[in-house]
């Protein structure tokens, strides 16, 4: 069986799905379940991660599904650890999504100071997924430290772009040690099946499915991606060759 | 001359300029038209002139899709909700059009820290988790220290603390940020140095540059949300939205981890308030205005407060609102019942915030109560 395994756990799905942007906790219930995810990221800064009654907390389904907290929000790494020990003590929960994004605006990551806080929090215990640009020597650096995957952007959050940063997230996969999840700017299911016949272990959708026009049938829209892009990598691509090669204009003479 | 004085004279943005007016008129449907085929989202002043325009108006409809649109992709189907709370109606300032006037006459009232807690926890038994302190400028009462206490004593409660009291210092931004602080709002009110003369005699509010530069020392500091804003009916609304837009992209650019966000203070009657305003601004203006804004800076906070009605409101959040505030009180000690104080302004919507709950949730939204968490904030004791 073609299963992820993530610090040791196995997952049947290769869709992470986030929790934003939804026009009510049904509607991003719905589209968790028919996106057949096994990972729901969700940021602390929207939930009471101690509180048991927290609205959208009670809208995942814990027994079917890993919750990933995430940083969304924080400024570097000093805040990002904070929060993380915060929610870890009110949870019981050790895996984090490390998002230390300063600027509000394109939340781009902090490329050093997600490294600082990934180290410190891999000594303490938890197990990182640290959301970064697609920057093949951070990457390196990262799972040299002891993250669980890494997480290269797409293109910028929220942007529905697709894979702008292609040729250094190929690097990445080419060189990882760790499972590489497609993370932010993913717009459509196409963009989710191209990462996943590139060879990347997973994608995180979030924007593409809670602002479509149906997110319900966009989030099914993205497993079937998802999976046809997996299998596509696994069948092994033929090979791509811009003419036909049926003679040897310049060496056809040598046959004889 | 500070960075932002210098940007709004050179662009001849601090003062009435017939100039710009004209080029104002000069924009035609098509140049709106061609405008409206870029990339939605991106800020120059010539897109903000076109799109602001007269001539913008035919394309309303076109520009609603085109926002509301983008105000989905970026910030989602849902609305974040906050509470005002007014610590004292104390002021000294004499600004024209405000009904905490130093010299109005009436009865005076400052919330203790303890009168202060038991309004927010009713605010937070409504469900809310982002709180605005408001106060005239009451340097003497609202210090860095009251705040700091208040913050303290609030950050169990509520995940984010705002201000809206008097400008303070940079030095004095820092003190109450490591105190819990992390948002700002401070309106210019108007960016026509004459205009905001004739409106601001005395007290400290009469010095414009101060004012102005105000978010340089909030941005400086460490704030994480800067609201801007100009209140409309002082002064022709397209000359201050040009204004505000190079504010706010000046803002943008230098204090590039702060969020910025627009409020929309329209002018409506107070006490003893008797000044008569050329500029009043229509509910088609006032959409056509935050409409372009969204078109410009797609990652704007929007806040629509209770000023508004609730007919108002209902479409506006459709549109491109993304924070509104609800079951406002905007006196002192309000909350628990205390009817004796004066309130800054009238409320329009005085809907309680289950009933604006529902209104949301008919609207498609999801209402967010909580978008920030007190685990993020330096405290003292670290």
């Amino acid at each position: 069986m073609d299963k992820l395994i993530i610090a040791g756990k196995e997952f049947d799905s290769r869709l992470f799905i986030g929790t934003g942007k939804y026009s009510s906790n049904k509607v991003m219930a719905e589209s968790i379940a028919a996106s057949k995810t096994n990972m729901v990221t969700v940021a602390l800064r929207r939930v009471d991660i101690e509180n048991e009654n927290d609205e959208m907390l009670t809208a995942i389904d814990r027994e079917k599904y890993l919750l990933l907290p995430n940083t969304s929000g924080a400024r570097d790494a000093k805040e990002a650890i904070r929060l993380a020990k915060l929610a870890r003590a009110a949870s019981g929960i050790n895996w984090l999504k490390l998002e230390v994004t300063p600027d509000p605006y394109y939340l781009l990551p902090d490329g050093t100071e997600t490294l600082k806080a990934a180290e410190a929090l891999v000594k303490d215990g938890f197990i990182v997924l640290p959301y970064i640009n697609a920057d093949p020597i951070l990457a390196k650096k990262l799972q040299d430290v002891g993250t669980a995957t890494v997480m290269p952007l797409a293109s910028p959050i929220g942007s529905n772009q697709g894979l702008k940063t292609r040729a250094s997230i190929e690097i990445i996969i080419r060189q990882a040690t760790v499972p590489v999840v497609v993370d932010a700017g993913i717009g459509l299911p196409s963009h989710a099946a191209e990462a996943m016949e590139m060879g990347a272990d997973a994608v995180l959708v979030n924007t593409a499915i809670a602002a479509a026009g149906n997110p319900v049938m966009m989030a099914r829209a993205f497993k079937q991606a998802v999976q046809a892009g997996r299998q596509g990598y696994l069948a092994g691509k033929a090979a791509v060759t811009t003419e036909a090669n049926a003679s040897s204009p310049l060496t056809g003479f040598l046959r004889d | 001359m500070s960075q932002i004085s210098n940007i709004l004279s050179e662009k001849k943005l601090d003062r009435h300029n017939d100039e710009m007016l004209k080029l104002l008129d000069n924009v035609t449907v098509n140049d709106v038209k061609t405008a409206l085929r870029e990339v939605p989202g991106k800020y120059s002043l010539e897109r903000m002139l076109t799109l602001i325009s007269p001539a913008a108006q035919e394309c309303l409809e076109e520009m609603a899709q085109q926002a509301a649109s983008l105000t989905v992709q970026r910030f989602g189907r849902t609305i974040q909700l906050f509470a005002p709370l007014y610590v004292s109606n104390f002021c000294c300032n004499s600004c024209l059009y405000c009904g905490f006037n130093t010299s109005s006459k009436f009865k005076r009232t400052r919330s203790t820290i303890d009168q202060a807690v038991t309004e927010a926890d009713i605010i937070a038994s409504e469900g809310f988790r982002h709180i605005l302190l408001v106060s005239g400028e009451d340097p003497k009462f609202v210090t860095c220290d009251y705040l700091n206490e208040l913050a303290e004593k609030l950050r169990s409660k509520f995940s984010s603390v705002s201000i809206e009291i008097q400008p303070l210092s940079t030095e004095d931004y820092s003190k109450v940020f490591q105190g819990g602080i992390d948002e700002v709002a401070v309106y210019q009110e108007t960016y026509d140095r004459d205009v905001y003369a004739k409106y601001h005699k005395a007290g400290p509010k009469s010095d414009y540059d101060f004012r102005l530069e105000t978010h340089d020392r909030t941005g400086a500091a460490g704030m994480r949300r800067l609201g801007v804003g100009f209140l409309m009916g002082l002064n022709d609304w397209r000359l201050e939205t040009l204004a505000m837009s190079e504010h706010t992209a000046h803002l943008m650019k230098n204090y590039w981890r702060a969020q910025v966000s627009f409020s929309f203070p329209r002018m409506r009657p107070a006490v003893n308030v008797i000044e008569q305003y050329q500029h009043l601004v229509s509910d088609k203006e006032l959409v056509q205005l935050m409409l372009a804004l969204r078109l410009c800076f797609a990652d704007a906070g929007m806040i629509l407060s209770t000023r508004e009605s609730a007919a108002f409101r209902d479409k506006l959040v459709k549109l491109c609102v993304t924070k509104i505030s609800a079951g406002s009180k905007t006196n002192p000690g309000g909350y628990s019942g205390n009817e004796d104080s004066t309130e800054q302004f009238e409320i329009d919507d005085d809907r309680s915030p289950s009933q604006v709950v529902k209104m949301l949730k008919t609207a498609g939204k999801e209402c967010v109560w909580k978008d920030w968490d007190a685990g993020f904030a330096i405290t003292n004791n670290e």
